[in-house]
């Protein structure tokens, strides 16, 4: 793979290049937290930080978007009828996104590209970004991306990879795009040959300071049934308020409503993310309610990212281990736990005693 | 790229109130635009998101039979903000559909065998298309005996009443229509709930018999042991699921079963697949 080396000093010059032919986004300070934003001219990126509190999935599927718009007034000749919303779909580079949220692209993509149907909101957004990661050289104590097939210098769904080498960065190219956004910036002088052990280096020192693995070996084997009836359902669900805190905050998390909103004459048909955590997410007409109950939805959570996900896909775990909703979850629940918990489930077993 | 999430345009051509209770509604819906039309190519068991602009979507059984032609039809129970809106809306009024969604019944397999057809309540549209689609001339011949045991809470409750007259004439379709209790004294059809109709008509299980059962969760679950009874093994059970929806394609997340999608993967399910499936529905 092509490195490319870039000292700090060309940095802020090459990003103000690149924002001729290119939207930049990047992570800036909000507060106590960093969010993904639209970078003005001449600023530059936040990137000493560990990671932002929303993931980087809103850049691509926002939180509320426009599908059509629609006029109700009876004079006008299209009323009723529903338009197409327009967006920008102009080229956009994120910078400093983490490995685990642009490997979340790559999983995320399994739901809105599929053989039948394809979603055009999401793969346009897609299509138009380029990803320009940040290395993790200091995961946090919640991060396990090594055990959910990610990693903190994963290129997975990634254009470039940046990794901080002091007063420089090395930077992996990754895809064409990742070529064009280099060029677009001026970054074209390629690494020494010493540059892929260095990388090499800095990435096996990352990964030994990720100190949690969660197994996932067994969840494939595990009965649909005999998981769904577990008796440590109660238990996980106990201190849960369905608050969707976790849901909102995960970059593999994709459920979404549609809902027409009007004003006066005017409106457009939007959709929202949408959480299993809430009882109106399935609630028939008929007041009927599948999953009526909170522990019902905190299974769904569970079963759908550690064992559904798994079987339907055949690609590992619905979730790249950035321990997102394991540090803002106000009652302290860890996938991580609940992950063990299923995964070394067994039938005649006491589910108390496998859990340290 | 085609955008699954926009409706064709349709015009309501018809609307009729097929219950006493006034509480569900059949509008028969004409394309705007014929390309549409042929675009929207679907079979029995079928189902299809109505939008009315303003006010959202919901998903509905085509009630059509594909052998139908020049219109689609939708029976609407009055439920919720879309449906009760569709309510108001009258003959000329322009609304939208997006579909064929979800798997029809299993026509191929059926092909050649006895279909034993089992509703209650409003869940009848779908198995309305489907004895349509059975019983058109071109392909009457295709399949072997036909049942149809289909129960509601009063006459005035039953759905299609004119058709159901039509088929209890004819000798190539045996029709058991039930309905819970009656004063009416000119009722000269059955009285019971609809397992037990099953039970006193539904023929015995063959290899070459299937059963289409379709209803509220509390006819589904008294019918399920008389047909375990007769002797119908569970990958000879075919059932219709409805669970809440937006999307319609397996995107927005909420419908699943397991791993399955009731939108996409659905609606329309065998018990053998059911059985090992959390029970989500």
């Amino acid at each position: 793979m092509k490195v490319i080396y870039i000292e700090k000093a060309q940095w802020a010059s090459g990003l103000e290049k690149a924002g001729d032919s290119f939207r930049l986004w990047g992570p800036v300070r909000r507060g106590p937290f960093y969010a993904f934003d639209k970078l003005a001219s001449g600023q530059v990126p936040a990137l000493d930080f560990r990671n932002t509190r929303l993931s980087a999935k809103g850049l691509v599927y926002p939180q509320s978007e426009k599908m059509f718009e629609y006029t109700l007034d009876p004079g006008q000749p299209d009323h009723d009828l529903l338009k197409e919303a327009q967006k920008d779909y102009s080229p956009r580079a994120v910078l400093g996104i983490r490995p685990c949220d642009a490997d979340a692209f790559e999983l995320v993509a399994r739901n809105f590209d599929t053989p039948e149907y394809q979603d055009p909101y999401w793969l346009r957004a897609r299509e138009a970004v380029t990803l320009v990661g940040l290395a993790c050289a200091a995961p946090c104590s919640t991060c396990f991306c090594t055990s959910a097939g990610s990693g903190p210098f994963s290129t997975k769904g990634l254009d470039i990879l940046l990794v901080d080498s002091g007063g420089n960065f090395l930077a992996q190219v990754v895809t064409p795009k990742g070529e064009a956004f280099a060029q677009a910036a001026g970054w074209r002088q390629t690494a020494d040959d010493t540059a892929a052990a260095e990388i090499e280096t800095h990435r096996q020192a990352a990964e030994a300071r990720i100190t949690a693995h969660v197994p996932t070996d067994r969840l494939k084997q595990q009965d649909t049934l005999e998981l769904h009836a577990a008796p440590f359902w109660d238990d996980v669900a106990f201190a849960c308020i369905n608050c969707g805190t976790c849901t909102y905050l995960c970059p593999t998390c994709w459920c979404f409503d549609i809902q027409d909103e009007t004003h006066g004459r005017q409106g457009v048909r939007l959709r929202n993310w949408d959480s299993c955590m809430f009882p109106l997410f399935t609630l028939h007409g008929s007041g009927h309610n599948p999953r009526g109950q909170k522990v019902q939805r905190v299974r769904q959570r569970f079963m759908n990212k550690l064992k559904y996900y798994v079987d339907k896909y055949e690609n590992g775990i619905q979730c790249v281990g950035c321990g997102r909703c394991v540090r803002h979850c106000p009652v302290n629940i860890d996938i991580r736990k609940v992950c063990e918990l299923m995964n070394s489930y067994t039938l005649a077993g006491d589910s108390c005693a496998v859990v340290s | 790229m085609q955008n699954p999430y926009l409706p064709y345009a349709v015009r309501i051509e018809d609307i009729i109130t097929e219950t006493e209770d006034k509480n569900l509604k059949t509008f028969k819906l004409a394309f705007e635009n014929p390309a549409d039309e042929e675009k929207f190519v679907y079979a029995a068991g079928q189902f299809a998101e109505l939008s009315v602009t303003g006010k959202g979507e919901i998903p509905i059984g085509i009630a059509s039979s594909p052998t139908e032609k020049g219109f689609v039809m939708f029976t609407v129970n009055k439920v919720g903000l879309v449906s009760s809106h569709l309510h108001t809306m009258q003959p000329g009024d322009l609304m939208g559909i997006r579909g064929p969604l979800g798997n029809s019944y299993p026509w191929e397999l059926l092909e050649g065998r006895n279909v034993v057809i089992i509703g209650g309540g409003f869940a009848f549209t779908t198995l309305r298309a489907s004895i349509v689609y059975m019983l058109d001339l071109a392909n009457r011949s295709r399949f072997g005996e036909i049942h149809v045991i289909y129960g509601a809470r009063s006459p005035g409750m039953l759905l299609y009443r004119d058709e159901l007259a039509a088929w209890e004439a004819r000798d190539d379709i045996h029709m058991h229509i039930t309905v819970d209790a009656t004063d009416d004294p000119d009722w000269k059809y059955n009285v019971g709930f609809v397992p037990t109709i099953t039970e006193k008509k539904a023929p015995q299980a063959d290899a070459e018999t299937y059963a289409i059962i379709c209803g509220p969760p509390i006819m589904i679950k008294f019918t399920q042991p008389v047909l375990d009874n007769l002797g119908y093994g569970h990958d000879h059970i075919i059932m219709s699921l409805e669970n809440r929806m937006k999307c319609g394609i397996g995107m927005c997340g909420r419908c699943n079963i397991g791993r399955h999608f009731v939108c996409k993967d659905g609606p329309v399910f065998t018990l053998a697949q059911l059985n090992g499936i959390p029970k989500e529905y």
